[in-house]
């Protein structure tokens, strides 16, 4: 059993220990926001939050995220209301296919936490997450926006 | 009946198998449609009136429009639907879209044509169909009004869904006409709106599926949920054409949650179990004993002295002729020879594959992200061995695919023959990124030798092009080949002659374009802007390199070949001008072009980059002209353009699949890069509407004028010929 804090709730998961938490995620709490696109921490699609920090969540295995609250993309908007960064991604048109997006989503958001006024070279330092559809010029627009609104 | 008919071609068996009587009989409400949130549920698709093929109408006016090209990111169905509901003359805000299925499609003889999404055809080979679609069903409508209220159809006017009668006063909505609309004759004698006309189509549209791609919300086929699925994973033969030997799956089949191991064809051994994790875990401890053919010992530098020995050979397919090249060789003043070459390329969309699949005896269902559900349908009835009939698959919308998933299904079969082990219970297999990266379908090979030849004047007087290497056709089309005498007409994408879909559009004197066919045992694929890549890397770093010879400008040298081909010239002038090629650039600053025509579009790029330690090379910005004829969603079209660069850019400057021991090296991201945000140009696009009865695609034409812009650039920087992707193999680095 590994006990869990996933958007608010605990819960106790009968899976083995070095499972990744990205899978965890996924499959026992049916969570399918967060992407599976490396599984090496290259890529950022898994990418939710540890007690608000961003996390590449395929390479912790899920015991080491007990005792931690972690973050998906389904906890952003609240009651339907989308966060200013979701809004920005919806005014600017940023996602193509979107399969990245939700971890671009869940990393700007991090950074906008810790920077609500983020630099262009911030932007690049802290948002390393890959695209294959190209979104980065649309990314960088929306950030700005997001920060600004 | 049993619709399968081996030796055939997918396109022949569909048409042939709906033309041999799979047909039920239709009635007017269907609930096959379905987008990508009822894919789970197929029986959760509502039933509404469909008027004509194209779009179902409910009673609260909203429009669903039919899209049969798949969405990967690319916009398609935001495009269809704007050419729809531009005829159709209904409420934007209220239209939303469905998937037919392909069953559907056999049964009602392809009422809806092509499911493919490759080659930037969405739009630009169905906009008539589908405006008339739109057309049809307005006509459809306003007839049911002016019978409804006794008066010619001539007196009603339409706007957003509300229909008027001026002289009566009268006005009723789409909504309330679409049941008796549905069962009116579909006219089949339809005027098309002019595009002066146009409201919807050429307006910068927002997408109709972005919402739920911020919020988590959409459902990939990797996600799909259904009662009682299982999880596969799988372990192909590495070396390609390899084949399973044998295999002790002991471990494996103890291990926690695994349900069962099976053999997937010839090649392929799959781990069932109840989670993804559970079932990778437990393929990683197969020991699987390979038969690994004759290609075992296939390297890279083998590949390469193949194709080189290619670049001379006396026997080679002409593509592409004009004049006398050999008279204008033996009599040159002076020469320029320059040998350029192209490597194999993994598409790698982020979405890895995958497919789902549920067997039994009377039924095979499969719910696919796929480029082309026809394809995908074809692979279900092969692999599970059921008639057309007893098949069904469901579209789900893909997290990229860029050519991986349209052609091959090669995941779709794997699932049904995974699936056909467990019969009644649903199959998700999902590959890993590994397996992704190592089994692709790949950019193929190519070397060029270009040899170009000047008259004492420095007057250009001929270019003899060589190409060596890989055809995609002759793997994946053999019958075209077959049709050419072993050539592949497809290898010459862009340096073609005439005014096809793709061309350079220069008239030279004296020209030679030929092929010499070389196929390595790696799977080509199509991908992203399939030969015209490298053709025009070659061809118009190339043009660089004899303006340079003849002592002229690069943009003032291509201009005088291009006046035959008017629109090529005007996106090059587009560029040059916004980019102010006549003046010079800032200090340390360096500038290149390049133009082309591609999927029926003109293109050309303008770079500015600058280079720090002599390799760190950043770009500082791209300008971009395309003519498509008609620009759909202008939105659209640049979120494309720019998102053509990052592709592009990525494959120039990162990206190789190198070869050992028959098999791909490169296994995930760590060693096959892609372009960060960090590296991304700043991107101007300027789109220019040419018209015309041609209309040209966007997804793929302006991939390939990134690399060559960037490469000329790079020379003036540094004063090296890079001649070879990926630059990474030069010590160059994107920063
Ligand atoms: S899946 Fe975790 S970083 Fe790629
Ligand atoms: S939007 Fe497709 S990978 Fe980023």
């Amino acid at each position: 059993m590994v006990r869990l804090n996933v958007n608010g709730k605990t819960h106790n998961v009968d899976v083995d220990p070095a499972t990744p938490l990205l899978w965890v995620i996924r499959e026992q709490l049916g969570l399918t926001g967060t992407k599976y696109g490396c599984g090496v921490a290259q890529c950022g699609a898994c990418t939710v939050h540890m007690d608000g920090a961003a996390l590449r969540s395929c390479v912790m295995p899920c015991a080491a995220a007990t005792g931690k609250k972690i973050n998906t993309i389904e906890s952003l908007a609240k009651d339907g209301k989308l966060t200013k960064v979701q809004q920005a991604w919806i005014d600017h048109e940023v996602p193509q296919c979107g399969y990245c997006q939700t971890g671009m989503i869940m990393a700007v958001t991090a950074l906008l936490k810790e920077k609500p006024k983020p630099t262009d070279a911030d932007i690049d330092a802290a948002i390393t997450n890959i695209c294959r559809c190209g979104t980065f010029q649309e990314v960088r627009a929306a950030v700005h926006a997001a920060a600004k609104a | 009946m049993n619709a399968r008919v081996p030796n055939l071609s997918r396109r022949q068996f569909v048409i042939g198998s709906a033309a041999t009587g799979a047909g039920l009989a239709i009635g007017l409400e269907f609930s096959f449609a379905m987008n990508a949130a009822q894919a789970a549920a197929p029986a959760a698709a509502a039933a509404a009136p469909e008027i004509g093929a194209w779009v179902v109408i409910r009673p609260d006016d909203t429009v669903s429009v039919r899209v049969v090209r798949s969405e990967m990111g690319q916009g398609t169905i935001t495009g269809l639907a704007q050419l729809v509901a531009e005829e159709l003359e209904c409420d934007w805000s209220k239209v939303t879209y469905e998937y037919p299925t392909p069953g559907e499609s056999v049964k009602r003889k392809r009422i809806w044509g092509d499911f493919s999404t490759g080659g930037s055809r969405g739009i630009r080979t169905s906009h008539e169909y589908v405006r008339k679609g739109g057309a049809a069903a307005r006509m459809m409508l306003l007839q049911a009004a002016a019978t409804q209220w006794g008066v010619p159809v001539s007196e009603l006017s339409v706007q957003k869904s509300v229909v008027t009668h001026a002289a009566s006063k009268r006005k009723t909505t789409y909504g309330k006409l679409a049941e008796v609309a549905a069962k009116l004759p579909v006219p089949t004698d339809i005027k098309l709106k002019d595009p002066k006309d146009w409201t919807i189509i050429g307006k910068p549209l927002k997408r109709l599926d972005t919402r739920d791609k911020v919020s988590g919300k959409q459902v990939y086929g990797i996600d799909l949920k259904l009662p009682g699925m299982l999880i596969a994973a799988i372990k192909q033969s590495p070396v390609f054409g390899g084949k399973v030997k044998s295999f002790d799956a002991s471990k494996a089949a103890a291990m926690p949650g695994v349900k069962k191991v099976v053999q997937v064809g010839d090649n392929a051994v799959a781990v069932v179990a109840s989670t993804f994790w559970q079932a990778k875990v437990a393929a990683d401890t197969l020991v699987i004993e390979w038969d690994e053919g004759s290609h075992g010992k296939v390297s890279s530098a083998g590949i390469a002295k193949v194709l080189e020995e290619g670049l001379s050979a006396p026997q080679a397919f002409v593509g592409n002729q004009a004049g006398d090249i050999k008279s204008a060789l033996s009599s040159a003043a002076s020469k320029v020879e320059a040998v350029y070459a192209y490597p194999y390329q993994n598409h790698a969309p982020m979405e890895p594959m995958n497919a789902t699949a549920r067997y039994t005896a009377d039924k095979c269902e499969v719910w696919v992200p796929t480029q082309d559900g026809e394809a995908s349908f074809a692979a279900t009835l092969a692999a599970s061995g059921l008639p057309a009939d007893k098949c069904e698959v469901y579209k789900i919308n893909l997290g990229g695919g860029f050519g991986r998933r349209g052609a091959f299904q090669d995941y779709t079969t794997q699932a049904v023959l995974i699936a056909k082990q467990m019969p009644g219970t649903p199959v998700k297999l999902i590959w890993t990124r590994e397996e992704d990266m190592t089994q692709g379908r790949y950019h193929p090979v190519m070397q060029c030798k270009l040899v170009g030849s000047f008259d004492a004047d420095k007057n250009l007087t001929g270019i003899h092009m060589r190409l060596s290497g890989q055809s995609i056709l002759a793997a994946v089309r053999p019958q075209i080949v077959e049709q050419e005498k072993g050539r592949d007409p497809n290898v010459f994408q862009g340096v073609i002659a005439g005014d096809g879909e793709h061309g350079f559009g220069y008239t030279m004197p004296n020209l030679l374009i030929d092929h010499a066919m070389r196929n390595p045992h790696v799977p080509p694929g199509f991908w992203r802007g399939v030969n015209i890549n490298q053709n025009a890397i070659f061809f118009e770093c190339f043009m660089d390199e004899l303006a340079e010879a003849a002592g002229k400008d690069s943009v003032a040298f291509r201009r005088q070949f291009l006046g035959k081909h008017p629109r090529n010239l005007a996106v090059l002038n587009a560029v040059a001008e916004r980019i102010q090629w006549d003046k010079p650039a800032a200090a340390g600053v360096f500038r290149g072009v390049a133009q082309m025509r591609a999927f029926g579009s003109f293109v050309a790029a303008a770079c500015e980059l600058s280079v720090k330690d002599g390799n760190k090379v950043k770009v500082h910005r791209i300008v971009a002209a395309t003519d498509p004829g008609y620009a759909v969603n202008p939105a659209q079209i640049e979120r494309q353009v720019s998102g053509s660069f990052v592709y592009g850019l990525s494959a120039l400057f990162m990206q190789e699949c190198t070869v050992k021991d028959g098999r791909i090296e490169q296994t995930n991201f760590d060693n096959y890069n892609s372009m960060r945000i960090a590296q991304m140009p700043k991107v101007e696009t300027i789109i220019i509407q040419g018209g015309g009865p041609v209309w040209g695609g966007i997804g793929e034409p302006t991939i390939c004028v990134a690399a060559p812009a960037v490469l000329n650039a790079l020379y003036r920087a540094t004063g090296k010929r890079l001649r070879s992707v990926p630059l990474k193999n030069h010590g160059f680095t994107l920063v």
